[in-house]
């Protein structure tokens, strides 16, 4: 009996090490092969944050900006959003890259921020920048200060593991200040610091200042200082050294911003459709014109997109534009033609 | 013919068995392969952790902990620079701040759970009551619960503003963010005082031990502390005049946001500390009970018929037995404490778990990070083993 259960021991450990020692076969295969075979997109979010990607307290459905371009991506791969082909994926700031190493998310829709040491080190490819934001902070009215300069000697509330942290600390020594840094490791967490005094200020991308802010009992008390001390170009992240998912990544968010360009809406999407016009029958991949067949997509995933969440403007506008919580301008969002720094690409 | 039978007996067994056979060498073979085995899926874990890693242009490396760490540790720490401080040092200043809490924590949890235990076994109905009460509470409850209770209950109860804090006589200012307290550093002829301080205790502790030869010779009362304290007293304030004042006082002040100057105990170490000692503490008064309970009941009936007081039976007979009995499962609890500091994180205290978490985000060198961080708190954790297993071997009953 004794020699049995040796014998079985080690049986084991050999199961296990061929199991181990074949190689990972996925891993050259790219991740747009892998979706269309497992049916599904898994798409890396917030959770957590008013406006970009939040749990709708009503429906329990992922709602905001970047959930909206999950779905986008979702629609390019599979024709259509279902309540089968998209997962989401709450991630920490903590563990959101990691998330994306290990393939446990195809893409990462979460209020990144791209750098170059990400992108150099983290094994990660950044792009296309979805959001134009910059770090600031935001204090309680009644604090009565005017700006970052008045803030010599105060507690700070921020996100740990974010380039925040790294921004606010070279802004209050190049001031000279002497500071206390409070860190917590999710949103909720800060602006509650905020709201029971343990902080003066808290700061963050002002996008996500102004999400939390419209999330508080009374988001009248809180005022967002002028400065900002960064800049934050937020963008989708993906594995390294897949092209192919690459492209249909990038290709998807500026197909957004070109449907913007083109007048193109959820609403006059069938006229467009109709249009005779040669640039808008190639984009929306109408007659024998290749456009979603260059990138291994159905040559009309352009229309698929707009279809599921509308172009650029609708998203914005829909998520956290200025008839929202969040109330913000398009400013630096708004595309090209409209003073913005959104350029997609010719598509030809 | 009538011999053949028994002399086949004989040569069979003492016929070498093969050793195919022999269970001497099919053990040896075994260990052999098994070592094989064991090595072989290390490597392939390992090997196969550092080719995928390769696989996504990532490779392990030690040199992002010389990088600076780039931003800013609000405890347990003056004039921190973040842009010359490195990795390491990041990392040894959290591992300072662990050891604050686990020091203190290890201390707290000893006394509250002695007291506790004791107090469980009270024959006083109230105090057996609420220890009871006490031990079921915290020891069946999350302690990343208690903490976030006691965090929040801190930060609700206290003032909200700074320039409305609880001022304490000292001056103490408490409030959300801290308590501020004065800050006594020596100044340039505290070394004199120390010295004498010093001699003044060697002093003490000689008279101690011959005070202690003296009760066994003899048998008068030691009275130790009544030598002991009056000569460290002397000595301490005849070093005091000699060094003329050797400590500086630095009051906490008031200024636009918060204070300054002055020393603080922020609320993330009070509540880490505190949580770590409540919770510990029921566990160790359930050690503490289990241990005094052991000790056979005729030792104290022995006791009370020596006219030994109920205090002196429990000082002087039942703890030191049941000492022995409570060293092993106490050095199990010390070392939950050390390790449950990590949950520091939750409520943003600057443990060297929560500075490793920064590093590995801001480096992206997770595997790297995580290693040092676990070879870190195994270090910690050999170390509290290694103290209570010597204790426990001083402990031992020595049979003669």
């Amino acid at each position: 009996m004794k020699h049995n259960t040796r014998w079985i021991g080690l049986l084991l450990a050999l199961v296990m090490l061929t199991a181990l020692a074949v190689p990972t076969a996925s891993a050259q295969e790219s991740i747009l092969d892998q979706v269309r075979a497992r049916g599904s997109l898994i798409c890396g979010v917030n959770g957590g944050l008013p406006g970009f990607g939040y749990l709708d307290p009503d429906s329990g459905e992922m709602l905001g900006f970047d959930a909206d371009f999950c779905r986008a991506l979702a629609a390019a791969v599979f024709g259509e959003v279902t309540a089968d082909n998209l997962v989401f994926v709450q991630l920490t700031a903590q563990e959101r890259f990691t998330a994306v190493q290990n393939r446990q998310v195809d893409v990462l829709f979460r209020n990144a921020t791209w750098t170059v040491q990400r992108d150099a080190e983290l094994g990660l490819d950044f792009g296309p920048v979805n959001f134009y934001d910059g770090q600031g902070v935001m204090v309680p009215r009644d604090l009565g200060v005017a700006s970052l300069d008045d803030m010599d000697g105060a507690s700070i509330c921020v996100l740990t593991g974010t380039t925040t942290e790294l921004n606010i600390t070279e802004a209050m020594e190049k001031r000279g200040f002497s500071y206390e840094l409070v860190k917590f490791e999710r949103p909720a967490e800060t602006i509650g610091g905020l709201e029971e005094g343990r902080c003066d200020a808290l700061t963050s991308d002002i996008s996500q200042l102004a999400g939390l802010r419209s999330g508080t009992a009374d988001p009248g008390r809180y005022i967002i200082l002028p400065d900002v001390i960064s800049k934050e170009a937020l963008s989708a992240a993906y594995i390294e050294g897949d092209p192919a998912w690459a492209d249909v990544v990038k290709w998807t968010v500026y197909a957004t911003m070109q449907a913007e360009e083109y007048g193109i809406t959820q609403a006059n999407l069938d006229e467009a459709m109709a249009s005779t016009e040669a640039s808008i029958q190639r984009f929306l991949g109408q007659g024998d014109q290749a456009s979603g067949l260059l990138l291994g997509l159905d040559n009309d995933f352009v229309v698929n997109v707009i279809r599921a969440v509308g172009n650029y403007g609708e998203i914005f506008e829909r998520n956290v534009g200025i008839n929202t919580p969040l109330a913000l301008e398009r400013g630096l969002n708004a595309l090209w033609t409209d003073g913005g720094l959104h350029y997609p690409p010719d598509w030809r | 013919m009538s011999d053949q039978p028994s002399s086949t007996f004989v040569a069979s067994r003492h016929a070498p068995v093969p050793p195919w056979r022999d269970i001497r060498y099919i053990q040896a073979f075994l260990q052999i392969v098994f070592l094989i085995a064991v090595v072989a899926f290390g490597y392939t874990l390992i090997h196969n952790l550092v080719s995928n890693l390769a696989d996504n242009r990532m490779a392990i490396t030690f040199k992002a902990f010389d990088r600076p760490f780039g931003t800013n540790i609000s405890e347990g720490t003056s004039n921190f620079d973040p842009a010359t401080t490195s990795n390491w040092e990041a990392l040894w200043i959290g591992f300072r701040n662990t050891l604050r809490v686990v020091a203190i924590g290890l201390v707290g949890t000893t006394i509250l759970g002695v007291l506790i235990g004791i107090g469980r076994l009270s024959s006083n109905f109230l105090v057996r009551l609420v220890a009871n009460f006490y031990i079921e509470v915290f020891r069946n409850t999350p302690l990343l619960v208690q903490l976030y209770f006691i965090y929040r209950g801190l930060r609700v109860t206290m003032p909200e503003r700074v320039q409305d804090s609880i001022k304490l006589p000292g001056p103490v200012f408490v409030n959300r963010r801290a308590i501020n307290f004065p800050l006594i550093e020596g100044t340039d002829t505290a070394w004199l005082f120390y010295l004498l301080f010093g001699i003044g205790l060697a002093v003490g502790i000689g008279l101690w031990v011959w005070r202690l030869r003296v009760q066994d010779r003899t048998g008068q009362p030691a009275s130790v502390l009544r030598w002991f304290v009056p000569t460290i007293l002397l000595f301490g304030a005849v070093g005091w005049l000699v060094a003329g004042g050797p400590f500086s006082i630095q009051n906490p002040e008031l200024k636009r946001f918060n204070f300054e100057g002055g020393d603080k105990l922020s609320m993330e170490y009070l509540t880490l500390t505190l949580g770590l000692i409540l919770y510990t503490a029921a566990f160790v008064a359930d050690i503490v009970r289990a241990g005094i309970q052991a000790v056979p009941h005729g030792q104290i009936e022995a006791a009370r018929a020596q006219g030994f007081s109920g205090g002196q039976t429990l000082r002087l007979i039942v703890l030191p037995q049941a000492l022995r009995l409570i060293i092993p499962p106490l050095g199990n609890q010390y070392l939950n404490l050390a390790k449950n500091s990590s949950l520091g994180v939750a409520i943003g205290f600057f443990d060297v778990y929560n500075i490793a978490s920064i590093i590995s985000n801001q480096t992206g060198q997770s595997v790297a990070v995580f290693a040092v961080m676990m070879a870190i708190y195994l270090g910690l954790s050999l170390t509290i083993s290694v103290v209570m297993n010597a204790v426990n071997y001083s402990m031992r009953l020595r049979s003669r």
